[in-house]
This record gives structure tokens, sequence and C-alpha cells, in this order.
């Protein structure tokens, strides 16, 4: 079916779940980007705590483990005051027993509100979101290779914080973009807020065929790729393709796409250092760049908190 | 039809009279923080103004929703063990009321809270009264009295409820 | 059935065969399993029954490539009895069904049963496509000659393609020495390792692993070259880019023995329509850009495509509601053949006679049938359709236990009001 409704908006327009950044309106991510910041400060205080999702259930379902992903949405979610049920699903129980679709009417029927979903499968979330009946809200904590939605808009969070606006920003991507969900989901929140320099730089063997569709220039030498660039964003390369047809090694990786200083100085000098963790230092990236001024990857984490507290409060809000 | 506010500023001032050593004050956005603004100075205040954005707290969020504002919470002392005078423009239901005091509450435990109002309009769905009021007016319910700040000028516009 | 000389008498229908040149109103006379005569009665005719086509076309019945009726192994996806029904339905009268069965059609008692099932229920004339290696495992041949005998046209490997090149030299070789054909599915079982959507915007977009056009371009090659050394006649099953297209053009002019089809979905369908995930549109091979769709149109309309078939695959809802990446690629077919295939001659501007063939004349020519044509002496295979009558894909509707299909839901226009084979009216709308 061509493209012509959005599963995430209700026919009110409002957001009803989270499931890609790709088709939401720019309004739409500024509004979360704003309620956002009302939650940033709920972290510094003593009750650190809003009752707004008071009574509400939230299941954390992660059909893929990922303790780190899973501890940021139950803080988010226990500090709107929801009550929270972690669920760790790995795949080989669901392939022998119930199917993806069982599992959510089970937990439906335990009068869940809202589902943040992690798993191995593209299309997972929407396929849930689709089953769901009205009122229950999924949120798409990650979904194969292809969205991390709250990932996108804590970066983009993340730079609004530091460039204020994304009129006259460039942007370069560095790294595993084929696998990336996080790639994916920040080159449709930056396209769509305005940025109009998109760069993916990344060996041929981990860049998307026809990835420029997405509104991206590609580059394959990352020196030319950071040239000016105001954030650079780094993707984390899993272990398991670290060798074997799509790269050598690690090291190799390392000495082409590796963030070191002396790429780094390629950008401008007051560029921005993302990833959205966790970080193999000296595949990625050089610890003093991790660990130095230009560095935002903490503050990252703690956006995140107060972003991903945004949307729940936005898909839970009439 | 409007209302000049200043004259019920100067009338709240002075039945406030001297305000306590230790004491904050504190408005609740928007029209509050407006009152507030003018309270501390009048009153002489030595600590900084605070100020309580209350959508977090609001009971009505299941059914309007949340909208993002730039209005924001700002507690520039530590709450605990604090006076504060609480400064909102008009004293109605008690609901926002009640929405600031949870608010407050979560940044520390307070030694009292006094409340300080333009106008009561008496009419409470809760358990809460004015310690201090500038006015008290009775109008009615389809009619809504919403503070202005022109140029620094306080008034009230008393219009229908929309 | 001999014994049956039945007169039957088809009046006032328009007779579409483009073999014999025949697009008008005329009458039709059938004796017995065979076509008597068209246009003028023979001499001293006299009609058990006549049946009045006003309004109506008539045309060969379809013969279709590839049918999966799920016997034995998967009844809870479809029966023979469903999916036989559903057939004479979408006024198919001939199938050939691959033999990616559970048991696999690999030896000549399975083949035989599967014969006489199909007998015994009576409805459409079926043609078992024999394993071309045991247990389609890529390894060893099986017993060609006697699973000829057991009733098999032709031989192949269904979508599990022969990763090694020596077994499928080998396999090629030796129906060659009899003159069997084998039917390949075109695809490189390294290159489309993992793969779940064609290898392009969208799956880049939707993050799903891609199945590049090289997986069928590379396989092409490779069978092409094989068919030099061995001789072997090759028919390709279901192709899906531009450019699987252009080779097979360049082998047809070079003079090999190569015949293919298409699948009725790829010549309507792209990977566009995956949209939000849509599990009915998975398929094997995938869909294919919209470029890659247009070329296999202009494909079939120059006779570099030989024939559409339906692909029909009938699929559970278990199997299509998981995820896009776990979904089982396919659709129910049998009863859209004949709509779809009059949609798409509609879209691309091809006259009905014409594709019309590509779903009697042609694939009756690929099976060695002397059906697929109205002529005196033929088969009495028919089917009688009305070309303006909408209908709408439901559950319901659908005689096929399989009931996905991109078109759920979606009305179709012609529908088929009776279906005859070998004489015989198996199905009244």
């Amino acid at each position: 079916m061509p493209l012509q409704f959005n599963p995430q908006l209700g026919a009110d327009g409002k957001l009803k779940h989270l499931l890609t950044t790709e088709g939401l309106p720019r309004a739409m991510i500024e509004s979360i980007l704003e309620t956002a910041d009302q939650f940033v400060s709920v972290g510094d205080r003593e009750v650190k705590k809003v009752p707004l999702l008071r009574g509400k259930s939230v299941f954390n379902l992660f059909f893929e483990n990922s303790t780190r992903t899973r501890t940021t949405f139950e803080i988010a979610a226990k500090r709107l005051s929801a009550d929270v049920i972690n669920l760790n699903i790995n795949a080989s129980s669901t392939s022998k027993g119930e199917s993806l679709l069982d599992t959510i009417d089970n937990l439906a029927a335990m009068n869940a509100d809202m589902f943040v979903v992690r798993h191995a499968q593209s299309g997972a979330a929407h396929l849930i979101a689709q089953h769901v009946k009205p009122g229950i809200a999924v949120i798409n904590a990650g979904d194969g290779r292809h969205a991390h939605p709250t990932q996108g808009l804590l970066d983009m969070y993340t730079i609004r914080h530091y460039k204020k606006s994304f009129h006259n920003l460039s942007v370069a991507i560095v790294g595993d973009v084929l696998h990336s969900r996080v790639a994916r989901s920040g080159i449709h929140a930056l396209t769509t807020l305005g940025c109009p320099d998109v760069r993916v730089i990344g060996p041929k063997t981990l860049v998307p065929t026809d990835c420029e569709r997405m509104g991206v220039s590609v580059f394959h030498d990352m020196y030319r790729g950071l040239e000016g660039c105001d954030v650079v964003i780094m993707l984390r390369l899993q272990n398991e393709r670290m060798t074997g047809a799509l790269l050598p090694s690690a090291h190799e990786f390392f000495k082409s796409y590796g963030l070191t200083s002396e790429k780094l100085a390629r950008a401008k000098p007051d560029a921005i250092v993302m990833h959205p963790g966790p970080m193999n230092r000296g595949v990625e990236i050089d610890s003093p760049i991790a660990d130095g001024r230009q560095s935002v990857i903490l503050p990252q984490v703690t956006f995140g908190i107060a972003v991903r507290m945004a949307v729940m409060a936005t898909v839970t809000g009439a | 039809m409007q209302l000049d506010a200043e004259p019920l500023l100067a009338e709240l001032a002075q039945k406030i009279g001297t305000l306590p050593e230790d004491t904050a004050v504190v408005g609740i956005h928007t029209g509050g923080v407006w009152a507030a603004e003018k309270l501390h100075a009048m009153l002489g205040a030595t600590l900084p103004l605070g100020k309580l954005a209350v959508t977090l707290h609001r009971d009505d969020f299941s059914k309007i929703g949340l909208h993002p504002q730039k209005k924001a919470t700002d507690m520039p002392f530590d709450v605990d063990g604090r006076h504060i005078l609480l400064v909102d423009d008009v004293l109605n239901s008690g609901r926002t009321l009640r929405a600031a005091l949870n608010e407050l509450f979560d940044f520390g435990r307070p030694a009292s809270v006094k409340l300080a109002v333009l106008v009561d309009r008496g009419r409470r769905e809760l358990p809460f009264s004015a310690d201090y009021a500038g006015a008290t007016m009775t109008l009615d319910p389809s009619q809504e009295l919403v503070l202005k700040n022109d140029n620094n000028k306080l008034r009230f516009d008393i219009q229908p409820k929309n | 059935m001999s014994a049956n000389m039945t007169k039957i008498e088809i009046n006032n229908g328009r007779l579409i065969d483009a073999a014999n040149k025949l697009d008008q109103v005329q009458s039709l006379y059938i004796e017995g399993e065979r076509i008597a005569a068209v246009g003028n009665a023979p001499v001293g005719w006299k009609a058990d029954k006549v049946i009045d086509a006003s309004g109506k076309m008539v045309c060969p019945g379809l013969i279709d490539l590839c049918a999966r009726l799920r016997e034995p192994g998967s009844e809870h996806k479809a029966t023979l009895e469903s999916e036989m029904l559903a057939a004479v339905a979408g006024g198919v009268t001939a199938l050939a069904c691959p033999p990616d069965t559970d048991p696999v059609l690999d030896e000549p008692g399975l083949v035989e049963m599967l014969k006489r099932r199909a007998g015994a229920i009576d409805q459409a004339r079926v043609y078992p496509l024999g394993a071309l290696t045991a247990g389609l495992g890529g390894e060893k041949l099986t017993e060609m000659v006697e699973l000829t005998e057991a009733g098999c046209i032709a031989f192949t490997n269904a979508n599990h393609p022969i990763v090694d090149t020596v077994v499928l030299y080998r396999a090629m070789q030796y129906a060659a020495t009899y003159g069997y054909a084998v039917w390949l599915q075109p695809e490189d079982a390294h290159l489309a390792r993992g793969g779940i959507a064609h290898d392009g915007e969208v799956a880049s977009r939707l993050g799903l692993a891609g199945i590049p056009v090289s997986a069928e371009t590379v396989a092409i090659s490779t069978i092409i070259t094989l068919m030099r050394d061995t001789g072997a006649r090759v028919h390709l099953t279901r192709l899906s880019s531009r450019l699987g297209v252009e080779l097979v053009r360049a082998a047809k002019a070079e003079g090999l023995p190569l015949t293919c089809d298409v699948g009725i979905h790829h010549l309507l369908l792209s990977d566009r329509d995956i949209g939000h995930f849509d599990s009915l549109y998975r398929f094997a091979p995938p869909l294919r850009s919209p470029g890659d769709r247009d070329a296999l149109s202009r494909g079939v309309i120059d006779g570099t495509i030989d024939a559409i078939c339906s692909d029909h695959t009938p699929v559970d809802d278990d199997a299509k509601n998981v995820p896009f990446g776990e979904a089982e690629p396919g659709a129910t077919g049998l009863e859209m053949l004949l709509p779809l295939t009059l949609k798409w001659a509609a879209d691309a501007n091809a006259a009905i006679p014409v594709a019309l063939q590509k779903i009697t004349a042609h694939p009756a020519k690929l099976l060695g049938l002397n059906s697929g044509v109205i002529a005196p002496g033929s088969p009495a295979d028919l089917c009688i359709f009305d070309s303006a009558a909408f209908w709408a894909v439901t559950p319901q509707t659908l005689r096929s236990q399989g009931k996905n299909t991109p078109y759920l839901r979606r009305e179709m226009q012609a529908r088929v009001s009776m279906t005859l084979v070998g004489g015989r009216v198996v199905y009244t709308a």
C-alpha cells in the first residue's frame, strides 16, 4: 500500500504512537523538543517526579536485549509516575512459542497503557501499533535497522541545545550507516527540521543502496566529509561486523573512519561530537575525543531522559 | 470590561505589611509571576524571586493533554525549611494552587506557605483560603478574569469564558 | 469419460483466441471432450445443451505455470479440494504445481498420488513439476526418467537455488540427455542470503536487508553459460528485474532454447507498495523498483517474457501477521489471474487477445499441451467471463484457502461466469 496514511497519527492529527521520525510533521517534532525543555529540570529536583502518568502501566517489551536503552525508558516512565513493567523476551522463546501479536494481546489484557518495544525485525513496532486497540500507545525503542526515533529526537534536542537552529548546519553521520536505525532516524529528523546539509560517511560496504534518496550526500573520505561540519554523529560498530566480508578489521576501520583529533580538526572549531552509546573506544572514536571539550555524549544521555518523558507525555495526553 | 490591578497590588502589599526575614516570594505562572515581581520589589524581599510552572502537575492532563511552553519552574534558592509567600493573580477553584503546592514540594519541605492573591473569586472546589487578598469579587461562572500585562501596568480583563 | 459424446453449443459469446486470429461473436460447438467447430455448426448438429454467452467473452481456459496446492504437508494453508475449486473459479483449466511440498515431489510414488488425488477431484488438469534434486537439497539428482513416467512435465528446484554450480551443471546435462525441460528460479543463493526486499531506496529507508538485482543477473548469466555447455532446455521462472529481462532477450537472440515467465504481481506492483511494512507485499523474488516493473511489462509485450502466471501461494494469517522480515512470501492468485492480467493489459496498452495469450496459448506451448486455443479438435477447455463485471476480493469471495493478497478488500473487474474442462462444465458462477 502506498504511503497514504501515517500510522503514528490519529484522525485528529495528534501523535498516538512514536514509530519513526520519518513523516512526522515538523511542528510535532518541535513540540516534542519544547515539551522536553520542561522535563530537563525535573531531574535536578529533590523529588524527581511529576504525576502526569500516575496510574498508567508502561510495559517495556524488549525482544532484543539492551539494558541501557531499557533503563532510560524506565527512568523516564518512573519520573512521570507511571508503573513500569520490564519484560525481556529473547527471540528463542518466542520462536518456539507464542507469536508476537499473541504476546501483545496477553499484555494488553493486563490493561497496559503503553508499550515500549525493541525488536530485531524492522517494522515490528508498526505491526504492533496497527494491532493494538485505540488508547494503547506504542513507542518504538528500536526495530531492526529501521528506526530508533527517541534516539533521533534526543539527538535533535542535543543539537538544538548547542547550536540553537538547524538552518545553517552541516551534520555528518559517520560509520555503519547500513545497519543503523540511529542514522535513519537522525537523517529523517534533520531533513524535516530544515537542516540543509546532512552527510553520511562510511565505506561502501556500510552505506545503504540509494542512500542519497534520503536527502543526504555520501562521502567515503572522512577528511573531506568532515570539512566545515558543525555536528559529528558517530555510530556504533557492532562487534560482529568488525571482521568478515564488510570490514577486514576494527583496526583498519579506525584508521579510515575512527574519529581522531586529526580528522576532527577538519570540522568547525566549535563542532560538537555525539555518539548514541555504548562507545567502542579506539574503534569509532579516540578516547581523548570522547572525553574532550567538544564531546556532548554525556549530555545526550541526560537529555535522552527528558525527550523520552516528552514523548511518553505527548502520546498519553488526549 | 477592564479593572486596574495596580490599586489591588498596593492593597495587597499593605495587608502583607513587612515581609519576615528569610521569606521567599514565589509567583505562579503566568499572572502570578507578574504580580509576584511587583510585590517582590514593593516588599523589599532579599531572596531572589521564585517561579512555578504547574503544567506538569495539572489534574486535567488526561483531558487536555500537554502543551509545550516556554514557562518553566525556577527555584533559585533552597526550599527546605524556607518560609514561602506564594502569589497568584486569581484564586478560584483552588486546583491551580493544589498543583502549585505539589510542584513546590518536589523541591523540598518549606517551613510554611502563605498565599497572597490579587482577587479572590470565592468559588472553591478544594479546601483552600487566601491569607491575603487584594479584593474579593463575586462573578458569574460564565465570566473569566484574566490578568494582562500592558507595558508593566497590570490590569484585569473581565471576559466571557471560552 | 470416453463415452461422453455430449454436444454443447455456446452462442452469442465473443470468442477470443489470438493464435487463431479469433476475436468476434460466433458460436462454438463442442462434442465430447473436444471443440467440434467454430462459427458454423457441423452437419447434422443437434445440441444436447445450449449455453448463452451474450455479453460475455469466451477464451481458452487459463493455463497457470505456477500454482502451489500445498498438498501434501501444508493442509492448514490449503488443500487440493480448496485450490482446485479456486482454479476453476478463476477460469484456470490447467496448472503446473511446483514440487516444494512436504514431502517434496521427488519420488514417483508421491507424483502418482498427487495425480490420482487431482484426478479424483476432476476439475482443473494438474501437471506436476518434479524436483530437480532430492528434497530440493541441491546435492543429489532425482530419478527424472521415472518421475517423467509418473507424470512430471519438467524439473525444478523451485525457490531453493542450487548453491553448488557443479550440481546445477550436472542436473542440466542429465535433463538434456532426455530432452527434459529444466525450470530454474534465477537467484544466486549467496547474494540473496538474508535478504528481504529489493535492494534499493525503499529497503534502505525501511531498514530491510536487500536482495540486489545482481542476485538475479548473476544466476541468469551462470544458467545461460551452462546452457551453451549442456544444451539444456531451460525455462526461467518469475523474472523480477530489468537487467534480467535484458539478459534473457540477448540469450533468445542468440538462439538458445530459453523461455521465461513472470508473476502477475510483479507486473503490477513495485517495492514502493510495501508502504509501512505491509507483509502482503512480501514476495519471492521481491517486488523490485517501478523501473523494473515497467521493464517486465515491456518484456511481456515484446515477447521476451513468454507467459504470465499467478504464482499462487496460499499463506495462512499466522504466517503473515508477523514482522515483514518474518512473513512468508507469496499471495493467493488463481482467482485473480484473469482480472489482474486484464488490468495489466489496460495499464500497459496491450490488446486483450494478446494479453490472454500470455495466460493461455503461450503457457500451453511451454507445457507441451495442445490446449490454450479455440480450434476444432483441441480440448474443450474454456473460460467464459464477463469483462465488465466487478467483484470484491474478500475472504468470503475467495475459494482458495489462502486469503492473503495485496488485493484483499479491493475491487476486481472481470468475473468468470463459467469454466469448462474437457467439454464438462466444472464451474458456474
